[in-house]
């Protein structure tokens, strides 16, 4: 829908690049270092191209440079931590520094944490970042997913690298539950506890893997080392690399932008990487390392001396695990107990935890992944998109994500039932039961209200654009009348409340073969004109340039008593020509 | 006019639906009725493009960044060496706090944050803000190129012959298929031992015993318990007496424990309303097993006035007077019960092990 006009501005600043390039080139030739390199491996050309690439600018494209950035601060952290942390099981008697605990017999692993904590200098303080920045990371992950699904970006080409992403954001939470585990802490031991309960409940080959998993009986000496080599090396190493095919996808495809004027789907308007971006971008960096810094120096994470050495029998009240696990700690808390059954032959099906805790997690990163393709079958659109959907235009999907943030947020409450119960004097059984309920009436009232919200902002837009923006300005009319003035929006501010498509449903056409019978194409068809309906059926048009042309007219000849036009221009004297041809609006329905 | 019309086609006669006059007529020539692209606005200046005297104090506010930061890690550079590890000093708002990690981390973070700064405020007023376009081109190859990608592999498979001696293509395909299971029988075969039975056997069996009761010790002392000392509403978090042989080999102590811990708890013997339960117990004194049936996290906190257990890690609910019956929670199964009784020494022992397999459930529990 988006047209590039050759004659814009934008063409103008383009032509003027080129000049720029072939003047940079002739005024200084390639030599020293640089030389020596471009004779060897040909840098000059993969120079000039970064150099120039093109990266629009939006507060959200941040998130994404969060998560990449604090994931970059885990993994140099995590290597000085590897220098001292002794990934091993075997009991020794504490004699460090840290009073309270001498003599006490516990792991290799949770000796050497609190070596790091206590007897090296500035372990600590790596100790807080690498936590503090995992803890981070994942947020970041998050809310970069969020933002990349409400705008739509996940749209063709870029089904792929959203696949990725899902995968990216999966693997962050296991590497995360990894790494909280390794210092064999009360805290972090009855986690493992409890994933041994998990895997455990698993039909048929729960107990085998769980002896698989610990190398035996439950905990034993196998799952320190075992947890560390996929901390330190399996699963960042899959990280590393599926983040690396993450980036490159971005550089192939260049990045999406949001619509505003002289931004097209054909397009792509911003600062070039060098100087502008590398500076933005590369300072972004310090701004996110410094930041997780100044947290650490300040607000202490898992202090795994509070908690002492892991030994099954005691616990602590308000265990819980680190926040992005905490959604299938809350499904492990509102799944009832009933659910647990014997079936014939003996057999114990756990489905009180099975569900929550071993399939949880699979399921909603494959329901995640797979929407792509659901919204790709449903809209039947096979064109690029580059430019991004603003929330409010794509009701169903921002209405679909809002149920399943909010599906999410109960579980994640959930998983804090017993805090909320001791901090707000509640009962937690009262808690637990509402949860339960909200966990199914939260994401369809989510769902409705969004929807809802959405196409009101809609309207709020078509409206903006027919009778332009509210000016505060009461007028007071010789009748006595009060209205407020409208003033209309310039070309550019109404761009991008009109820019957008909205689909309408897709229309079956006859479903019967040439025989009069239902073909099962016209059956897979009729269904998916039944999701079509189901995205669609709700719609706001964007407004168009003959309803604008109408609105006018109306004014012009409203059914009010019209005040002398005059008055209308000294309101408005300053506001340019353009300005006066919709004067005010007298139809505030 | 009506603006708002929400359009639904559900009824057939779809696009009438809802707004009079206009939807008709605008979704008929929707394709031309459309606003255009007003196109790049012009770039507005900033001070620093326009006034040199706002270019120099950008430069200098830049530089300044710069420097505290330089100045930061310096900072750092010394405390490192000056503050003693054992130092530690009163945080405003935050409380005790270790003055190494504070001061190191402060400086670490001031010295990495400034630089951000001052390159991100370098580029905002400073560096060109004038936006650049770059076309786009659509993913796809061209039809050429595609047609000649397919040439290239379709000449590079015809002269590996695969096609024209397709034995080739199956044994390879075989032999590829199978080669990962060697390593994969490596991993799965030797990542054990499995032994299910385990699950179900503690170090509560007399067995473990030569056949004598066992003795209730206090965790982690390794005392014996006498009756008298479990007065009313007492908690003791118990272990076998079999343990302390574990404990002195220093073998398996933790893997013994994970499924021997026990609570034992003195309530009035009236309150209990299960028979076997206070057949099992001694005077009120009644012994359970702490793992929860759960997922197997210590059942460890007791409220006294209600007589509940709860386990904090995902609150099931035991109910000491229901013979530890599930009364809340995703736990499904009571807490099994360890009979116990007095020696003539009037310690508490244990005659029999427990007679369930305790912890969380596991697909063979009930076989």
């Amino acid at each position: 829908m988006s047209t590039i006009n050759e004659s814009r501005p934008a063409d103008a600043l383009r032509s003027g690049d080129h000049q720029a390039e072939a003047e940079a080139s002739a005024t200084k030739p390639l030599g020293g270092i640089a030389g020596w390199v471009d004779d060897r491996v040909g840098a000059a050309k993969g120079v000039s191209f970064l150099a120039k690439k093109v990266f629009p600018d939006h507060w959200s494209f941040m998130l994404g440079e969060i998560a990449m950035y604090s994931m970059i601060v885990c993994l140099l952290t995590g290597a000085f931590l590897t220098f001292w942390f002794v990934p091993s099981a075997s009991q020794v008697v504490y004699d460090g520094s840290y009073v309270p605990l001498q003599g006490v017999t516990m792991s290799d692993a949770y000796r050497s944490t609190l070596a790091i904590s206590f007897d090296i200098r500035g372990g600590l303080l790596i100790r807080q970042i690498h936590h503090w920045a995992a803890l981070i990371f994942v947020v970041s992950v998050f809310v970069h997913m969020a933002r990349v699904f409400f705008t739509g970006a996940f749209r063709k080409p870029r089904e792929i690298n959203w696949v990725f992403g899902t995968i990216l954001s999966m693997l962050a939470c296991i590497e995360g539950f990894a790494g909280y585990s390794l210092p064999d802490d009360l805290l972090s031991g009855t986690g493992i506890r409890a994933m041994n309960g998990f895997v455990q409940s698993v039909p048929v080959i729960g107990s085998y893997m769980s002896y698989f998993i610990f190398g035996g009986a439950f905990p034993g000496e196998a799952i320190i080392p075992r947890l560390y080599s996929a901390h330190v090396l399996l699963i960042p190493a899959i990280l590393v690399g599926l983040f690396t095919a993450h980036i490159l996808l971005v550089f192939v495809h260049k990045h999406t932008q949001f619509p505003a004027p002289g931004r097209t789907n054909n397009n792509v308007v911003g600062y070039p990487l060098l100087p502008v971006y590398i500076a933005k971008a590369g300072g972004f960096f310090f701004i996110v390392f410094g930041v997780i810094a100044l947290i650490s120096a300040v607000v202490t994470i898992n202090p795994i001396w509070a908690y002492g050495p892991y030994d099954p029998s005691p616990i602590t009240a308000g265990s819980q695990p680190d926040w992005y696990m905490g959604f299938a700690d809350g499904a492990l808390r509102l799944l009832p107990g009933f659910l647990e059954f014997v079936s014939w032959g003996n057999f114990t099906w756990s489905m009180n935890i099975f569900p929550g805790s071993i399939l949880l997690l699979p399921i909603m990163w494959t329901i995640i992944g797979a929407y792509p393709f659901v919204e790709a079958w449903v809209t039947g659109d096979k064109r690029e998109h580059h430019l991004l959907d603003r929330p409010r235009n794509a009701p169903t999907r921002t209405a679909i994500g809002i149920a399943g943030i909010s599906m999410y947020t109960v579980l994640f409450f959930a998983a804090g039932n017993d805090l909320m119960a001791i901090k707000l004097h509640l009962s937690i059984n009262d808690i637990t039961q509402t949860l339960r309920v909200l966990f199914f009436v939260g994401p369809v009232v989510a769902f409705i209200v969004t929807k809802r919200i959405c196409l009101s902002l809609q309207r709020a837009d078509r409206q903006k654009v027919l009778h332009g923006r509210e000016t505060g300005t009461i007028w007071r009319y010789a009748d006595g009348r009060f209205e407020e003035i409208h003033a209309p929006l310039t070309a550019e501010e109404r761009w991008v409340l009109v820019q957008h498509e909205s689909p309408e449903p897709l229309a079956l056409t006859a479903g019967k073969d040439a025989n009069g019978v239902d073909s099962p194409i016209a059956r897979k068809e009729r269904l998916r004109a039944k999701f079509s309906h189901f995205y669609f059926r709700d719609r706001v048009a964007p407004a168009t340039p003959s309803e604008l042309e109408a609105a006018h007219h109306e004014h012009d000849h409203g059914g009010h008593v019209a005040a002398p036009a005059g008055e209308h221009e000294a309101i408005e004297s300053g506001a340019g020509s353009e300005r006066e041809t919709i004067k005010a609006d007298r139809h505030l329905d | 006019m009506n603006d708002n019309e929400t359009t639904d086609t559900g009824a057939g006669s779809a696009l009438a639906h809802g707004s009079g006059s206009g939807a008709v007529e605008r979704h008929a020539d929707a394709a031309a009725d459309l606003f255009e692209n007003p196109g790049l606005p012009p770039h507005v200046h900033r001070a620093a493009d326009d006034d040199p005297a706002a270019a120099k104090r950008a430069e200098r506010q830049v530089a300044t960044l710069f420097g505290l930061s330089m100045l930061a890690t310096l900072v750092f550079l010394v405390s490192y060496f000056a503050i003693p590890d054992e130092a530690t000093f009163f945080f405003p708002g935050i409380g005790k706090a270790k003055t190494q990690n504070v001061v190191l981390g402060l400086s670490l973070g001031f010295a990495i944050f400034l630089i951000g700064i001052g390159a991100v405020h370098w580029a905002k007023t400073l560096m060109s803000d004038e936006e650049i376009v770059e076309e786009r081109h659509v993913q796809a190859s061209t039809a050429q190129e595609r047609a000649k990608a397919v040439q290239v592999v379709a000449t590079g498979v015809e002269s590996t012959q695969m096609n024209r001696r397709p034995v080739l293509k199956y044994t390879l395909g075989g032999a590829l298929g199978l080669f990962a299971l060697p390593l994969g029988l490596q991993v799965a075969g030797s990542l054990g031992p499995v032994t299910v039975d385990e699950l179900k056997h503690t170090i509560w069996d007399p067995k473990d015993n030569g056949g004598k009761p066992i003795r209730l010790m206090r965790d982690p002392e390794m005392t014996p318990i006498r009756l008298d000392e479990v007065t009313l509403g007492s908690v003791f978090h118990v272990m076998p007496e079999t343990l302390q042989k574990y404990i002195d080999e220093g073998k398996h102590v933790l893997e013994a424990k994970a499924k021997a811990a026990v609570i034992l708890i003195r309530l009035e013997p009236e309150l209990i309303k299960v028979q076997k339960a206070k057949d099992w117990g001694v005077d009120g004194a009644v012994a359970y097993s702490k793992i929860c049936t759960h997922v197997g996290c210590a059942v460890g906190l007791y409220e006294q006035q209600t007589h509940h257990l709860l386990c904090p890690c995902h609150q099931s609910t035991f109910d000491l007077t229901e013979d530890c019956a599930v009364i809340f929670g995703p736990a499904k199964r009571p807490l099994p019960q360890l009979k116990i009784t007095v020696d003539d020494a009037g310690y508490l022992v244990a005659p029999q092990g427990f007679q369930e397999p305790v912890g969380p459930s596991f697909w063979e529990r009930a076989r």
